[in-house]
């Protein structure tokens, strides 16, 4: 018995350690001060400050924050519309087949999401003249079709957890349709909805496949940037950004994973 | 009937000039093929509080489902206080509901639970704030007025619940399963509470449940159901001592049933041949059967007669083997085998305090019960 949980213990560190390990040097040779990325040469944070005065990155980070904002929020508005869709109406024909496809994204390649996501807005371009060109528009679209698939996923699990006899209480009491939405059913799914948006906003952020098939010009994000950078040699203020992401993303999970621990727990008592 | 007849005035059903304060007209409702409630017809008069009493899946909840408005009817007529509710959506109706579930909203605190039916009507602030400390201090929950409903007992939601449906002073309210969800002791206190609150507010209950001592103790009348029909309605007295049915008989608490055939119809009793009891079995008020009609006599258990020795005047006597004892605390249940193979069921209040049971396993007793224990049932 002894044996075989130190056995797992040493299997769970080794998995652990080849998971975080690259991630771990790389935070660590952002902090390099050496201009070679694997020869360290003492500890700096001068890659970091360089980084602020690069304005590519800058633009690029700005550009990448406002497409993943309006994008995190289309998609949780589409996600939410589709869970219920999903959940509250009765059993309706090809009900099953909208609920595959809502999910289908999840696993679909990026490759193909981008492609053909770049073949139908240069088709509705010819057609009827929208939208003009690709750039930002178009990636925030793009990112919201997968946004809205993980939303929706998220919030169809809560939707189905919660006790809509809280609903009937309220329509009982008094309050019509639209006011028991607005005043007992966002509440209650709320924690989804925000986890939903913060994991739909972190996968825009991260997204670089499908911006890159549906980007124009001047309308580069951040990893598109980064992929650009690296591509002509890594430089050690690449490490630094990443850093930052790595640290920007992991607080976005964190928050979104205790919201939906915390409505777990709420819900079950 | 050793009962006396029941007094008009404080019992609206027997008085035919009285008006029905709730209405249900042949109501049925369908789920595609399946009848959930079939052609129920009932009057609820204003005050009561009236039980719905059936198993899981006997429609009761659908039916009071239907008088909040959450359910259409298939076919039929609801009216609450002379107004036909067809049509009307639950927001509209005079009634509330205290759910199974409590449905307290979970992101307000108890006072906003409670205010939110106030604040949907409208009423100004200062009446709002009045009504709920009124509500909370009827519940006792004062103390609890800031807190969320997953920081409170499962009683004390119940109280919130409670308070919520009633801040609103709706002509009728309904309860499903009220009490489900609480331990026997405090179900017990409830039940009071329950009946003090609805009397000092003087709202008409329908309770919907499946436990008959809850309906015992709540009620002022019963109404029996099972698959979608009400099968009887009557005082808890009525539906325990002269059930008209087999189903009512074995439902409401534990019941002996001697299969037989009537022999004799006397003119204040009849006689029936029961090869069960290994004889003929007298029951005083006569049923207008003929002779050789199959009936069944259903005798309660505590109403028999148990012991070694003799048993003195009874009109029917019986004896048998114990074959079990289980032993209740204030009670003792015996299965009794029969001479004719058949298990009785008696039961027994202790009432000497005593280490060894009289009667054990094995011993041969004599038993009995008065004639007018006994009732007929249809089988």
């Amino acid at each position: 018995m002894k044996r075989k949980s130190r056995f797992l213990m040493i299997v769970g560190i080794l998995g652990f350690v080849f998971l975080y390990a690259p991630i771990l040097s790389l935070v660590i040779f952002s902090f390099n001060e050496s201009r070679l990325v694997t020869v360290w040469g003492g500890f700096s944070t001068k890659w970091y400050g360089e980084l602020f005065r690069d304005p590519q990155i800058l633009d690029a980070a700005w550009v990448s924050l406002r497409i993943a904002l309006a994008s995190a929020t289309l998609s949780v508005v589409i996600g939410t519309v589709a869970s219920f869709v999903l959940i509250r109406f009765r059993r309706f024909r090809s009900k099953t087949l909208l609920s595959m496809m809502i999910t289908a994204p999840l696993v679909m390649p990026e490759v193909i999401i981008g492609l053909s996501l770049l073949l139908m807005f240069v088709a509705m371009e010819n057609v009827i003249g929208w939208p003009g060109g690709r750039g930002l528009l178009t990636i925030i679209i793009a990112h919201s079709t997968f946004g809205a698939a993980y939303s929706a996923v998220i919030i169809q699990s809560r939707l189905v957890d919660m006790d809509l006899s809280i609903e009937e209480a309220a329509l009982d009491l008094g309050a019509r349709p639209v006011r028991v939405f607005f005043d007992v059913t966002l509440p209650v799914i709320a924690p989804a909805l925000m986890s939903g948006w913060l994991l739909a906003f972190t996968l825009s952020l991260d997204d670089l496949v499908v911006a890159s098939f549906v980007s124009g010009p001047g309308a580069s994000t951040l990893p598109m940037v980064i992929f650009s950078k690296v591509r002509l040699g890594v430089s050690p203020d690449v490490n630094a950004l990443a850093t930052i992401i790595i640290g920007l993303v992991s607080l976005g999970i964190i928050v979104a994973a205790l919201q939906i621990n915390r409505s777990k727990r709420m819900s079950r008592r | 009937m050793s009962e006396a007849t029941p007094v008009p005035d404080a019992k609206p059903w027997n008085d035919p000039s009285a008006v029905p304060f709730l209405q249900i007209n042949n109501v049925t409702k369908k789920f595609g093929s399946f009848t959930a409630v079939n052609n129920v017809s009932l009057d609820v008069y204003k005050g009561e509080i009236f039980c719905l009493l059936g198993g899981s899946g006997c429609g009761k909840s659908t039916l009071l489902r239907m008088l909040s408005g959450f359910e259409d009817l298939s076919s039929g007529q609801i009216i609450i206080d002379g107004q036909d509710q067809a049509g009307i959506a639950p927001y509209d109706r005079p009634t509330n509901m205290m759910f199974q579930s409590y449905a307290l909203f979970p992101h307000m605190s108890v006072e906003k639970n409670i205010a939110y039916g106030l604040k949907r009507d409208g009423l100004p602030k200062a009446e709002i704030a009045t009504r709920v400390t009124e509500m909370l201090s009827l519940v006792q929950m004062d103390d609890f007025a800031t807190r969320k409903p997953h920081q409170l007992s499962g009683g004390q939601r119940q109280r919130v619940a409670l308070a919520r449906s009633l801040v609103k002073k709706p002509k009728l309210l309904m309860l499903d399963e009220p009490l489900g969800a609480l331990d026997k002791k405090l179900r017990e206190e409830t039940q009071f509470e329950l009946i003090n609150i609805q009397e000092s507010l003087g709202v008409t209950f329908v309770v919907v449940t499946h436990d008959q001592e809850e309906a015992m103790t709540l009620s002022s009348r019963i109404g029996v159901m099972t698959a979608g029909q009400i099968v009887q309605v009557g005082t808890p007295r009525e539906i325990y001592e002269f059930p008209q049915n087999r189903f009512v008989a074995d439902f409401i608490g534990s019941v002996n049933i001697f299969e037989g055939r009537i022999t004799e119809d006397g003119e204040d009793h009849v006689m029936v041949r029961s090869p069960d009891a290994g004889g003929d079995i007298y029951v005083p008020h006569g049923i207008s059967g003929v002779i050789g009609q199959k009936v069944a006599v259903a005798v309660r258990p505590e109403k028999v007669q148990i012991s070694k020795g003799d048993l003195g005047d009874l009109r029917n006597k019986l004896s048998g083997t114990i074959d079990e004892i289980a032993y209740l605390g204030n009670s003792s249940v015996y299965q009794v085998r029969l001479d004719s193979g058949k298990m009785l069921r008696v039961s027994q209040s202790n009432q000497a305090r005593s280490e060894e049971s009289a009667l054990t396993y094995k011993d041969r007793v004599n038993l009995g019960w008065a004639g007018s224990a006994g009732i007929v049932v249809t089988s």
